[in-house]
């Protein structure tokens, strides 16, 4: 789908982009960077938009230097800011956008509808999109980059500024793009959590050099911890606080959370299980404090570990 | 474009809002199944037909077609305004068998400058201070089209919207002279020197219209600026022209003339198109200074569009 070789950009003051060689196939793949990593100049090389400073990058097979326009028609963009004028229906500014694609106005109209429903749009889409919410213009803009059913979308921060429940729906959404229609999806995200989800692949990227590539499968391996949630009680209002304790105090090995800054994880607790008896003994514990257990499950490692890890290895 | 939901396999609805489950009718017990997901094997027309569609999207545009019903009064009651006198003008000459019309093709569109600078200052910042300003400029740069395609298709669809305010009248006054029996070669004459002078007009305003309003994402502030260019550079000119016509009328007139762009045209026309000169005391241009205003409008036309090309260059993405 994606191949770019040696691809450096540099502007006067920064390099956006530091010899990146990278080889992406079908399916859905997370460009995963801090802000500023080269994520979104990455996107505007493989649009044809922003030559290339030096080495080159074919998306579908075409060349990005000389054939951008051929490839915009057979992809789709998603940007990470607001794009929709306010005082149109969703209906017609994608149908518009559809017939910007190329195709005719019939099939721009048929195609409009059945996208928009496809995103989870249904009667609001006759309404001014001014009146939408964060999800739904969310759900236009998606629309708008799948309509003219292109092979490759790429979605730039798809979840920036949804709430925890609107994040899981596009997600899951993004799921579907690739395996329901049968679309390629390059996805960027700051946030690796969620892509470790959505992903088949990851690519990893860090001031524009690459850091890691690899399947989401090589990078979350089954392990040994165990993720643990309990409730509380009126004997012990922190449940979680009181559990570790207990925990630590029966010779349990506690692991740091991977992802603090995340709601709810101040409530799991992250055991390392070397053993069987290590889940008897979680589970005696609860029981003894009167604690209420919620879950006791395997956990896979979080991306985030594994970049963190890169990083490290990296300055090192 | 409102195709009711109703019509076509109607999957999913308000019932069914979380995602693309099977939709289920009110009635019948047949189920519909989602029908999932329709791959497009259709054509795709590409880049020109991409920028033709945008062309005529901007045109509709410029008088509120496709658009809010609240965004069509402006346009429309622009045009009415514009073309009534000449309806007027023509049914005074039927009606007293004149062997004139009262105005000339060419001296209309000078005449109702006022509108015409109204629905500029209206309708550019419509075009493309809206796509600046809730950055749609982006998504169009994903698609097939190049920023080239994109300032054409809206200097082209500015232009033809003015076309066709401006020619509306002249036209009506054409058909009037006829119908009145006036002299077919003169009014035909006439009347092609008039389109030729609304053609220029529509493209000389065009793309200074444009220009002011691709430079402030605000609408009301594109519409402020169109006016005072406008307003202040007429206001101006004549002012300058009166004062030296008053005291010693010199070539200065005709010099000063090349400062705003009603004047500009004013100034082509006489020495071109055969117009009497709205200049104080009717002193338009000769052949010689004819071809510098010639020039100056070439230039101003070419100008505004190589700003516009430099505007979109930062723009994309």
């Amino acid at each position: 789908m994606i191949a770019t070789e040696g691809l450096s950009k540099r502007f006067p003051r920064v390099t956006a982009l530091d010899r990146l060689s990278l080889d992406i196939g079908a399916g859905v793949t997370g460009l995963v960077g801090a802000n500023g990593a080269g994520k979104s100049t990455m996107i505007k090389i493989l649009l044809g938009l922003s030559p290339a400073t030096e080495g080159r990058a074919a998306v579908l097979g075409l060349d990005v230097s000389t054939s951008g326009a051929e490839i915009r028609e057979r992809v789709g963009y998603m940007p990470e800011h607001d794009c929709l004028p306010p005082d149109v229906s969703a209906t017609e500014f994608v149908v518009h956008m559809a017939r910007m694609s190329g195709l005719p106005p019939t099939a721009a109209r048929e195609r409009t509808a059945d996208t928009l429903r496809h995103v989870g749009l249904y009667e609001e889409r006759y309404r001014p999109i001014g009146g939408y919410s964060t999800g739904m213009k969310q759900r236009v803009k998606l629309a708008q980059a799948l309509v003219h059913d292109p092979q490759l979308v790429l979605l730039d921060e798809p979840t920036n500024g949804l709430d925890p429940v609107g994040r899981d729906e596009m997600l899951g959404l993004i799921r579907r793009v690739h395996t329901d229609f049968g679309i390629s999806v390059l996805v960027t995200s700051h946030l690796l959590g969620e892509l470790e989800r959505t992903c088949d692949h990851v690519v990893v990227i860090d001031g524009g050099r690459l850091l890691r590539s690899s399947s989401t499968s090589d990078f979350t391996q089954m392990t040994t911890t165990l993720a643990v949630e309990v409730t509380d009680s009126d004997e012990h209002p922190d449940g979680t606080g009181a559990l570790r304790d207990a925990l630590a105090a029966a010779g349990v090995t506690l692991l740091e959370s991977s992802e603090p800054g995340l709601p709810g994880a101040g409530h799991v607790l992250l055991v390392e299980a070397r053993g069987e008896d290590v889940h008897d003994t979680v589970r005696d514990t609860v029981a003894q404090l009167g604690l209420g257990l919620v879950r006791m499950e395997q956990r896979r490692h979080h991306i985030a570990e594994v970049f963190r890890q890169e990083k490290e290895e990296v300055s090192a | 474009m409102s195709t009711p939901s109703g019509t076509v396999p109607p999957p999913g609805g308000p019932a069914n809002p979380g995602g693309v489950g099977p939709g289920v009718p009110a009635a019948g017990a047949t189920q519909i199944h989602n029908i999932g997901y329709r791959k497009y094997d259709g054509p795709r027309l590409g880049r020109s037909y991409a920028m033709r569609s945008l062309y005529t999207q901007s045109l509709r545009g410029a008088f509120g077609l496709g658009r809010s019903a609240k965004s069509k009064v402006l346009p429309m009651i622009l045009f009415a305004v514009m073309c009534l006198p000449a309806a007027l003008v023509v049914a005074v000459a039927v009606v007293t068998h004149a062997k004139n019309l009262g105005v000339g093709y060419t001296r209309y569109a000078i005449l109702l400058q006022a509108v015409i600078g109204l629905f500029l200052a209206a309708q550019a910042p419509q075009s493309v201070s809206r796509d600046l300003r809730f950055r749609t400029v982006p998504l169009y740069f994903s698609r097939p089209i190049e920023r080239r395609d994109y300032v054409l298709a809206k200097f082209g669809a500015m232009s033809s919207a003015l076309f066709v305010l401006t020619v509306a009248p002249v036209v009506i006054l054409y058909i009037g002279a006829l119908l009145a029996k006036m002299d077919f070669g003169d009014q035909t004459k006439g009347f092609g020197q008039g389109l030729v002078s609304v053609a220029v007009l529509s493209l000389l305003f065009g793309g200074i219209g444009l220009v002011l309003a691709a430079f402030t994402p605000r609408r009301g502030f594109g519409v402020a600026a169109v006016i005072a260019t406008l307003v202040i550079s007429y206001g101006a000119v004549s002012t300058l022209q009166a004062i030296i016509w008053a005291g010693e009328p010199s070539s200065a007139i005709t010099w000063i003339g090349l400062f705003s762009p009603i004047t500009l045209i004013d100034g082509l026309q006489t020495a071109f198109l055969g117009a009497h000169s709205a200049f104080p005391g009717g002193v338009g241009p000769g052949a010689g200074a004819g071809v510098v205003y010639l020039l100056v409008i070439a230039g101003l036309v070419a100008g505004s569009y190589g700003v516009l090309m430099r505007r979109y260059r930062k723009v994309g993405l």
